[in-house]
């Protein structure tokens, strides 16, 4: 299966090895939770508000139960016995954060178009559907909190009864005299305002979940499309009282996650406290609109923010202050998403003087959350567009400001104005390795031609420098923070009796290749064929301890506890060598899967040979106990600082305002790789999704607070056909945090790309007097700015000329 | 209504009801589970099989449409000794999968379109597989292995 020789020592991390995964996605063996058979299942339907905030005055289900199939329909009301607790909100980032209840399904209060409130339970999903549609619910409809800044001032209530709609506000100002200073100093300030937009996360694997009581004992096992199965299962526990050791959560495939599936949903909750009162097997499967509706958004925000610039480009403060859209209500990680931008809106600069505030804001609209970035696409975003306007207004070349601005290679570890770490970096190598590859003075020289001879399709090229957070996270942070859990990661490595592998990960993959780069980890660790190590996730039975996939935690987290276990393993098996050969444990030497007596390598002890007389426990040392075993969990001792530069080239149609990306270029560093072919596809995925914010998506709603875009029909994912091939470059900066040296990547693409893409739009129009456009870049948003700034230059123009005809006449 | 369908060259007959559509009947009636639903709309994709060597959407095809016809899903694409396909070998060599769940519509559509351009451009690979829809890998790494597929052995890379 692998395409690398792996004989004897040869190492295998660093290579580009063909993912183990693939044979049973691509022959249709894999089995997602839609595709498990479980005989005597049934099936469960949701009815969902119409309204994005009303009184539920009655739910009749009468029409629904007489229904063929329908086995049982419940309110609201009828399950409010079933819970133990509101559904979990793992973040209150504020001692006084505002947090209403917030139940599987609503009682006497929806608060958004798609919150549950009633559910039907039939033999087959067709007729629960049939039968969801006859519910007839009572609304009074309310006034509902839609627009985000209004719902800031409170022109409207999210929740009847709340003295406000704000849930809190968090600042982060370590110094408010130094950036006062600053900005009463500058030479030149930028204030710049920008909107991002909600996004629809649209994992390709709708959710599903399916609950199987165990026929004996009372446990219950939970298959759902989760990318936390470890955090689900605790808090599906403490959510419907049941306790937690009698739950069994597995993530068998999972298609897709991008932070949609991380999180609780009140959909894994019903099926579970369905299957407990009926004591059958229970299943869901999302529709599409469901999946639009009632899975987590992302981004959201409004932000503002300003700079404080020296004459000459430098950059001496920031001010960033942040409206952020919580939704309806607070879901796992909804009011801290934020907080993971809240200390990188300098970005990859080196600003003395900084001051962060963010308000977060219910409304009438489907709950936020973390969705692939989470807090740091924002950041970079923000820093990054404003960072253009400043070399605009200044006259400079935007690659040369931001080379003035960098954090130096020779300033790591760098303590930020934020109070983090940085861990290592080089911010001007990255720069000028895209630059190279984008040929960047060719690109200008072209684009001066174009706006000379003033052709209708102009050029424009957008520079993104970021750096990132990820690794989530050492756990003393997370409690500084307010964050409830802790960011370690665990895993065990055992040989079999026959020399083989099997690793156990708290990690739980869901499209990164853990199976791949964890069995390359461990081949080289333990000098065996990567074929031989098994990678064992996301079955709670299985692997007992762990906190999942997200934030580009796995490789610098959870790979770090796997070497660590290991080690563990290695050490065990000297031992036994030892004892073996008669020698000091000192004396031996392990490479390529044997020990071997320093200075006389003949007498040697191979790995498969110790783990069968481990097993067998004939002889071994005095005290120790047989097989060859090592667990370990590793708690982070920092976040790592992924970098790069991305560059982006577009061909804007002055006319039609069409935009088409020609050329995308991303040189990213996340320290040490496991395995390139790997980073490069979640590069590749994270460009395509950052551009897609940049140009075409947005969760849109109405003023009634309808969400029109429930379709992927409506929401416009991009497909093969509206992007470029990418061209990647990298650099190698090692993390000094880990012994692995490896950031991570699962999000860097999506974090750089957005304000290269709409950085490139701006420059394509600027000369035409084009300085701001909104997200998604429409034709139409387009069309207007080029029209608008003709328009604006036709009117300086005529005010010049009235005010020369004005003080001609006045002096007549 | 009774349908006779041929499914990765096994005919067999069976009950339905009228309103079953292609891909139900594949995945509960057949117990072929690789094909995959992706939405309701007609728009991702991930349901995409073989009707008489043809790319269809079987969220859009009635079981009713496929009486008599032949229908290869993503479990029909392998050579009987298990040997992929060498659109499957390509999609593996080249990473165009990660989570896998947009893989077998992408594989079929892919099967059905190098059939009518042998010889693509990259161009005519992306606007070949307009209707497939991927969140995971940006296309870069499907189109590669689309290309490669296509080219003669001896020309693969
Ligand atoms: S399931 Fe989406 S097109 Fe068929
Ligand atoms: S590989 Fe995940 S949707 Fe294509």
């Amino acid at each position: 299966m692998s395409a690398t020789a792996t004989e004897g020592a040869t190492r295998v991390v660093g290579t580009r090895m063909l993912r183990r995964e693939d044979p049973a996605l691509l022959s249709g063996e894999a089995r997602f939770v839609h595709d498990l058979v479980v005989p005597g299942a049934l099936h469960m339907a949701v009815v969902r508000s119409p309204f994005a905030h009303a009184r539920v005055t009655g739910v009749d289900l009468g029409a629904a139960r007489a229904m063929p199939g329908v086995v049982a329909a419940f309110s609201g009301a009828d399950l409010a016995g079933e819970w133990a607790a509101p559904m979990p909100c793992a973040w209150p980032v504020t001692a006084d954060m505002q947090s209403p209840a917030h139940y599987p399904l609503a009682v006497d209060e929806a608060c958004y178009v798609g919150d549950g409130v009633a559910v039907v339970v039939a033999t087959s999903p067709a007729a629960a559907a049939d039968a969801a549609a006859v519910v007839d619910v009572a609304y009074e409809e309310l006034p509902a909190a839609v627009d985000l800044e209004a719902a800031a001032s409170d022109a409207a209530a999210a929740h009847l009864g709340a003295p406000t709609n704000r849930a809190y506000t968090w600042e982060l100002d370590p110094d408010p005299s130094a950036v006062a200073a600053a900005f009463a100093g500058a030479a030149v300030t930028v204030s710049e305002r920008y909107v991002q937009q909600r996004l629809v996360p649209a994992a390709m694997e709708p959710r599903g979940v399916c609950v199987v009581p165990q026929p004996f004992g009372g446990e219950v096992t939970v298959y759902s499309a989760t990318q936390i199965p470890h955090i689900l299962r605790t808090m599906l526990g403490m959510t419907a009282g049941v306790p937690e050791e009698r739950i069994r959560v597995v993530a068998p495939s999972v298609g897709g996650g991008f932070g949609s599936k991380l999180d609780v949903y009140a959909e894994e909750l019903l099926c579970l406290a369905l299957a407990r009162r009926l004591r059958r097997p229970v299943r869901w499967t999302e529709e599409r609109t469901e999946a639009a509706q009632a899975t987590i958004q992302g981004r959201g925000q409004i932000q503002e923010i300003e700079l404080a610039a020296t004459a000459d480009g430098r950059i001496q403060a920031v001010r960033a202050r942040i409206v952020a859209d919580m939704g309806a209500y607070l879901q796992l990680v909804t009011p801290g998403v934020p907080l993971l931008g809240a200390f990188l809106y300098h970005g990859v600069y080196d600003v003395p003087a900084y001051s962060f505030s963010c308000v977060g804001v219910f409304t009438n609209k489907t709950p936020t959350d973390a969705y692939r970035g989470a807090g740091r696409p924002e950041a970079t975003y923000a820093i990054e567009r404003a960072v253009d306007t400043l070399a605009r207004t200044l006259g400079q070349d935007p690659a040369e400001i931001r080379r003035r601005n960098f954090i130096g290679a020779d300033q790591f570890p760098y303590a930020s104005v934020a109070g983090l770490t940085f861990d290592s970096g080089n911010y001007e190598g990255a720069l000028d390795v895209a630059l190279g590859l984008a040929d960047y003075s060719g690109l200008r020289e072209e684009q001066g031609r174009r706006r000379r001879t003033g052709t209708r399709m102009q050029l424009g090229v957008g520079l993104s420098c970021y750096v990132e957070m990820c690794g989530l996270a050492p756990s003393r942070v997370l409690a500084s923070l307010n964050y409830v859990a802790g960011g370690w990661e665990a895993a065990t490595v055992r040989m079999l009796p026959t020399g083989k592998v099997q690793v156990v990960t708290g990690s739980s993959p869901h499209g990164q290749g853990h199976e791949t780069s964890w069995s390359m980890l461990v081949a080289d660790k333990l000098g065996v064929a990567p074929d031989d190590v098994d990678v064992l996730h996301s079955d709670t039975a299985i692997s007992p301890f762990g906190l999942d996939t997200y934030g580009s935690r796995s490789l610098s987290v959870g790979g770090t506890a796997i070497v660590m276990a290991a080690d563990r393993v290695i050490e065990k098996a000297r031992l036994l060598a030892a004892h073996q050969l008669e020698v000091a444990p000192e004396d031996l030497e392990y490479e390529g899967g044997r020990f071997s007596v320093r200075g006389s390598a003949s007498r040697a002890a191979e790995l498969g040979a110790l783990a069968f007389a481990a097993f067998v426990a004939h002889d071994l040392p005095e005290g120790m106990e047989p097989n060859l075993e090592g667990s370990a969990t590793y708690d982070p001792v920092n976040f790592t600082f992924p970098f790069g530069t991305h560059v982006a080239v577009v061909e804007v149609d002055t006319e039609t305002g069409r935009v088409e990306l020609s050329r995308y270029v991303a040189v990213d560093d996340c320290g040490n790789q496991v395995n390139p072919l790997i980073v490069d596809g979640q590069v590749h995925g994270g460009i395509a999704q950052g551009v897609a914010q940049a140009l075409w998506e947005e969760a849109a709603y109405d003023e009634a607070g309808n969400l029109l875009t429930t379709s992927l029909a409506d929401y416009l994912v991009p497909a093969a056909s509206e992007l470029p091939s990418f061209t990647l470059g990298r650099t190698v900066t090692p993390s000094p945090s880990n012994p692995l040296g490896a950031k991570g990547i699962g999000e860097a693409g999506t974090i750089a790309s957005t304000p290269a893409v709409v950085n490139a739009v701006v420059d394509a129009l600027a000369h035409l007097g084009v300085t701001s456009m909104e997200m998604p870049v429409t034709p139409e948003r387009v069309w207007r700015a080029v029209r608008g700034a003709a328009g604006q230059s036709q009117v300086e123009q005529s005010q010049i000329e009235q005010s020369q005809i004005s003080t001609t006449g006045g002096g007549a | 209504m009774q349908v006779t369908v041929t499914v990765n060259g096994v005919p067999e007959t069976h009950d339905v009801e009228t309103r079953t559509l292609l891909v139900q009947y594949l995945r509960e009636v057949r117990g072929l589970t690789g094909t995959n639903i992706g939405c309701d709309t007609t728009s991702c994709g991930a349901c995409t099989v073989l009707m008489d060597g043809e790319s269809v959407k079987s969220c859009t095809v009635l079981a009713a449409q496929a009486d008599a016809h032949e229908i290869i899903t993503i479990e029909g694409m392998a050579a009987a000794d298990g040997t992929m396909h060498p659109i499957q070998q390509a999609f593996q060599e080249h990473h165009g999968l990660q989570c896998g769940y947009c893989t077998p519509g992408m594989v079929m559509a892919a099967a059905s379109f190098l059939q009518e351009h042998p010889q693509p451009s990259e161009a005519e690979v992306r606007e070949g597989l307009e209707g497939n829809l991927c969140r995971c890998t940006g296309y870069h790494n499907i189109v590669q292995a689309v290309l490669a597929a296509a080219s003669p052995p001896e020309a693969v890379r």
